[in-house]
C-alpha cells in the first residue's frame, strides 16, 4: 500500500512539472541543435583533446611525484618522512584552484619566470601537485597492503631495499591500487575545468571553457550541455571500468 | 674448524618481553639441525636473527665466521650465502614460477639470464615441478608451493638452508611431498637449520635435536637420545604431549 502511495506521488510530481514546464524554452537554450552543429568539431577536436592532453600530464606528473611522497612517506629517515606527511597534509588541505592561481600567477610574479609550456605546463604543475598528495596515500595504502612475508622472501634472497621495492613490492601494489587511481583519475579530468583561471587561447580552450565562451557568444546555454555529455562520455566508462576492476579484485581474494 | 652458523649469547627482545634470553647454539657445516619446542618458546625467532631479518638485541651471530649482526656486516650478501624458506611459503604471486626462481640469481647475483634459466629447470626438475614452470604460484597447490619455495631458495646456491615451520600451514596429505625434498637435501649433505614440529622427521633426518623453552636451549643431543629419552624434565613433557595428538 505504502508502495504504491509512493509510486503515485512520484509520478504526479512527474506530471505537474512536465505540464508546468516551459518545453520549447527549455529546448531553444539547452537542446539547439543550430548551436551544437555550430560547436562540431572544434569542441572535440580542441575542446575535448585539450581535456584529455591536461589530465593525461597531470596524471603522469601526478603520478611520479606520488610515488616518490609515498616512498619518502614510508622512510627510515624522519625528515623524508616528515616532508612527505607535510606536503600530503598542505595540498590535500588547499583548494586546488588556490594551487593553480599560484603555479600560474605566484610564481611568475614572485621570480620573474613562468613554468614553460604556457597554460598547458603550469596547469598540469599545479593540476599534478595536487594530485601527487592524494595519490601518495594511495600508493602508500597499496604498497602497505602487500604482505610483509613479501619483503622477507625478497631480502632472504639478498636482494636489496630498493630491489626489493621495486621489483617485488611495488608491482603487487599497483595490482591492488589500480581501481582507488582510476578514480583518481576522473577526479582529474574534471579538475581540468579549473585551468580557465589560467587564461586561454583559441587553441588552449578546454571542454568547460570552451563551452562556456561558446555560450557568452551565442547567448545560448546549449553549449554547458553538449560539454556535460562530452564528460560523461569521458568518466562513465572509466568509472565503470572501475567497478569491474573491484568487483574482480574481490573476487580474486 | 669454524661453525656454519654460531650464536652467541644471543637476546632479543620485543619492548618489554624478552623471547630470547642468551642462546648458545652453532651448526656445523653439513650438519642437520632440527629445532624443537613448544609456540613462543622463541625458536622461530632464533631462525629470523640468524639471517637478521630480525635484529638481535645482543650477542653474536657468526656466519662462517663473520658476524651477520655487525653493522658493518654486508648483510645482503651474507644472506646470499643463506637460503629461507618460510611457513606461508612468500612466493611471488606477479612472477611466473621460472622468475621467481630466476629472479634472484639475476638481479642479485647477476648470473646471466640463459644459465639462471637452466639451472632453475634443473632445480624445478628437483623438486619435481618442472611442468608448472610457467604457471602463476596461486594455481599451485600449497605443497607445490613449498617446493618451488625451497627451489628458489637453492637456486642463490646457498650454503646453508634455515626452514621456519615448512610443513604447517600444509594440509596433512601434502606434508610428505615437501618433507621428502629436504630429506634428499640432508642426503646430498646441504647445512639445514629446520624449526619443526614433525618429530618423525626430525628423528629420521636430524643430527642433533635442540628442544627450546621461554627463550633458552634447555636440552639438545642426538635424536635418538633427545627424543627416545630426554634428560629434562621439561622436553620430556612437551614430547608427551606432541605425542599425544
Amino acid at each position: 500500500m505504502y508502495v504504491v502511495v509512493m509510486y503515485g506521488v512520484a509520478i504526479a510530481v512527474v506530471g505537474v512539472v512536465a505540464l508546468l514546464a516551459d518545453w520549447e524554452t527549455i529546448r531553444r537554450n539547452f537542446l539547439n541543435t543550430e548551436v551544437m552543429a555550430e560547436m562540431f568539431p572544434e569542441v572535440i577536436t580542441i575542446a575535448a583533446r585539450n581535456t584529455i592532453v591536461y589530465t593525461a600530464l597531470s596524471f603522469g606528473f601526478g603520478l611520479v611525484l606520488a610515488l616518490g611522497l609515498a616512498l619518502m612517506r614510508l622512510s627510515s629517515i624522519g625528515p623524508f618522512r616528515a616532508f612527505a606527511i607535510g606536503y600530503i597534509e598542505l595540498f590535500r588541505g588547499l583548494p586546488a584552484l588556490i594551487t593553480l592561481i599560484f603555479v600560474g600567477f605566484g610564481i611568475p610574479i614572485a621570480f620573474r619566470w613562468s613554468i614553460p609550456g604556457g597554460t598547458l605546463g603550469a596547469g598540469s604543475l599545479g593540476l599534478a601537485i595536487v594530485a601527487g598528495a592524494y595519490m601518495a596515500e594511495t600508493i602508500r595504502a597499496g604498497i602497505e597492503a602487500v604482505p610483509r612475508g613479501q619483503t622477507e622472501a625478497a631480502r632472504s634472497i639478498g636482494m636489496s631495499k630498493s630491489r626489493t621495492m621495486f621489483t617485488i613490492i611495488l608491482p603487487q601494489a599497483f595490482r591492488i591500487i589500480i581501481p582507488p587511481l582510476t578514480n583518481e583519475l576522473v577526479l582529474l579530468i574534471k579538475d581540468t575545468s579549473l585551468f580557465f583561471v589560467l587564461g586561454s587561447t583559441p587553441g588552449t580552450k578546454e571542454l568547460t571553457k570552451f563551452a562556456r565562451d561558446f555560450m557568452t557568444g551565442t547567448r545560448n546555454a546549449t553549449p554547458l550541455t553538449v560539454a556535460a555529455i562530452v564528460y560523461l562520455i569521458i568518466t562513465l566508462p572509466l568509472t565503470f571500468l572501475v567497478r569491474r576492476l573491484e568487483r574482480s579484485a574481490a573476487r580474486a581474494r | 674448524m669454524t661453525h656454519a652458523i654460531e650464536v652467541r649469547g644471543l637476546h632479543k627482545s620485543f619492548g618489554s618481553l624478552e623471547v630470547l634470553k642468551g642462546i648458545d647454539f652453532h651448526v656445523d657445516e653439513g650438519e642437520v639441525v632440527c629445532v624443537i619446542g613448544p609456540s613462543g618458546s622463541g625458536k622461530s625467532t632464533l631462525l629470523r636473527c640468524i639471517n637478521r631479518l630480525e635484529d638481535s638485541t645482543s650477542g653474536s651471530i657468526l656466519i662462517e665466521g663473520e658476524d651477520i649482526t655487525d653493522p658493518d656486516a654486508d648483510v645482503d650478501h651474507l644472506r646470499t650465502r643463506i637460503g629461507m624458506v618460510f611457513q606461508q611459503f612468500n612466493l611471488f604471486p606477479h612472477l611466473t614460477v621460472l622468475r621467481n626462481l630466476t629472479i634472484g640469481p639475476t638481479g642479485v647475483l647477476k648470473m646471466d639470464k640463459k644459465s639462471a634459466h637452466q639451472a632453475a629447470q634443473a632445480m624445478l626438475e628437483r623438486v619435481g615441478l618442472v611442468d608448472k614452470v610457467h604457471e602463476h604460484p596461486i594455481r599451485l597447490s600449497g605443497g607445490q608451493q613449498q617446493r618451488v619455495a625451497i627451489a628458489r631458495a637453492l637456486c642463490m646456491q646457498p650454503d646453508m638452508m634455515l626452514f621456519d615451520e615448512p610443513t604447517s600451514a600444509l594440509d596433512p596429505e601434502l606434508v610428505g611431498e615437501v618433507l621428502d625434498v629436504m630429506r634428499s637435501l640432508a642426503k646430498e649433505g646441504m647445512t639445514m637449520m629446520v624449526v619443526t614440529h614433525e618429530i618423525s622427521f626430525a628423528s629420521e633426518v636430524a643430527d642433533r635435536v635442540v628442544f627450546m623453552d621461554d627463550g633458552v636451549v634447555v636440552e639438545e643431543g642426538p635424536p635418538s637420545q633427545l627424543l627416545f629419552n630426554p634428560q629434562t624434565q621439561r622436553a620430556r613433557q612437551f614430547l608427551r604431549q606432541v605425542s599425544d595428538r
